[in-house]
């Protein structure tokens, strides 16, 4: 009897434990707030491709910024590179795919704050 | 308050789990609640709001006994060494520099140094806490080998986690913690269930899921394996 109750509560302490760090992803982020987090590490605090990790990059991070080369991207192809990675659109690895840390609707808020950094919208930069 | 009697109730449970004595528990707790809860979460869950994450001073330590290893626990706590260039959050710890941003002179800061006499009782209370446990699967990691040139190659080039990780020092990304102390630090089953899926132990974390098969995990923890024994701090 003793032997079962000690079981019980060793059952409950680890499932506590467990339980304790059980988490998930709340509220919705603004995309200036999700660009900040995730993609100024090598995209830039202002967006320009010049992040912290550019030093020893093979391939420069896309400049945000720069309106002639945003303009010929799609929302939808700058939707895909953001959730799939680089690879997805046949540019370098060191894109990453951010479908894990980032929902759908984060992405495409991501995407209309890229729009704010290159002040484009797809073809508008000639 | 109620997140130490959660604390308290932790280390109590992890160490009746562990057979720890309450004393060494008592002691212990006090360690952490003077010393370590004001930087690191010691009683989850990990934050899932963003504010939440660029405010992390540390990193969570809810599950360190899944986490680190022992003896390099005990150890980097009486001679703590930086592990991540740019801090936790680098986006509180960078500047537009001349050419690139950078990380500011100064920053992030340092951590506290403990006597050896408390760093053993810390290591003790922290290697008792094992959330997360159900991500764990003992004994996934099968040692093996990688020629050098093999593993840089797939940690660069074929997964590119080198844009974010130093692979020597001086050399590599900034914003993520340094990976060639790694395999020093970390359990060889944690930095695999971290690799596969970094949103399950950190929902909000800047490590992207690259979606890696199980062979390139091995690989990996070969590689970083084989690259903390090249390089000796």
């Amino acid at each position: 009897m003793k032997k079962t109750i000690a079981r019980q509560l060793l059952g409950s302490a680890l499932g506590l434990i467990i339980l304790g760090s059980q988490t998930t992803v709340s509220a919705e982020e603004t995309g200036e707030a999700l660009y900040k987090t995730y993609c100024s590490q090598c995209h830039g605090i202002k967006g320009d491709g010049m992040g912290v990790n550019v030093r020893d990059m093979s391939v420069q991070p896309r400049d945000h910024t720069d309106r002639v080369a945003m303009s010929s991207r799609s929302d939808a192809d700058l939707f895909k590179v953001v959730k799939e990675g680089g690879q997805a659109i046949s540019k370098s690895v060191l894109m990453p795919p951010w479908a894990g840390a980032m929902s759908d609707n984060e992405i495409n808020s991501v995407v209309k704050h890229m729009r704010v950094l290159c002040q484009c919208q797809h073809g508008s930069g000639s | 308050m109620n997140s130490r009697r959660h604390l308290h109730a932790y280390l109590l449970l992890g160490g009746f789990a562990l057979g720890i004595t309450q004393s060494t528990l008592a002691s212990a707790t006090d360690i952490l609640k003077k010393d370590c809860a004001q930087c690191h979460n010691l009683t989850g869950p990990a934050a899932t709001a963003l504010k939440a994450l660029w405010e992390r001073k540390g990193p969570d330590l809810f599950y360190a006994g899944n986490k680190y290893k022992r003896d390099w626990l005990e150890s980097w706590l009486q001679k703590p060494a930086r592990i991540r260039p740019a801090g936790m959050y680098y986006g509180n710890h960078v500047e537009r520099g001349a050419k690139s941003d950078e990380i500011k002179a100064a920053t992030p800061p340092s951590h506290p140094v403990l006597s050896s006499a408390d760093a053993k009782s810390a290591t003790e209370a922290l290697m008792s806490l094992r959330a997360n446990s159900v991500l764990i699967k003992p004994g996934e990691y099968k040692p093996g080998s990688i020629p050098m040139s093999m593993g840089e190659m797939l940690f660069d080039k074929f997964r590119g986690c080198m844009a974010c990780h130093e692979i020597e020092p001086g050399y590599g990304g900034l914003s993520g913690p340094e990976v060639h102390t790694a395999a020093r630090r970390l359990q060889e089953d944690y930095m695999i269930s971290f690799m596969r899926n970094p949103q399950a132990w950190d929902p909000r974390s800047f490590m992207p899921n690259k979606s890696l098969n199980d062979a390139d995990l091995q690989k990996l923890v070969h590689y970083l394996r084989a690259l903390s024994e090249e390089n000796t701090k």
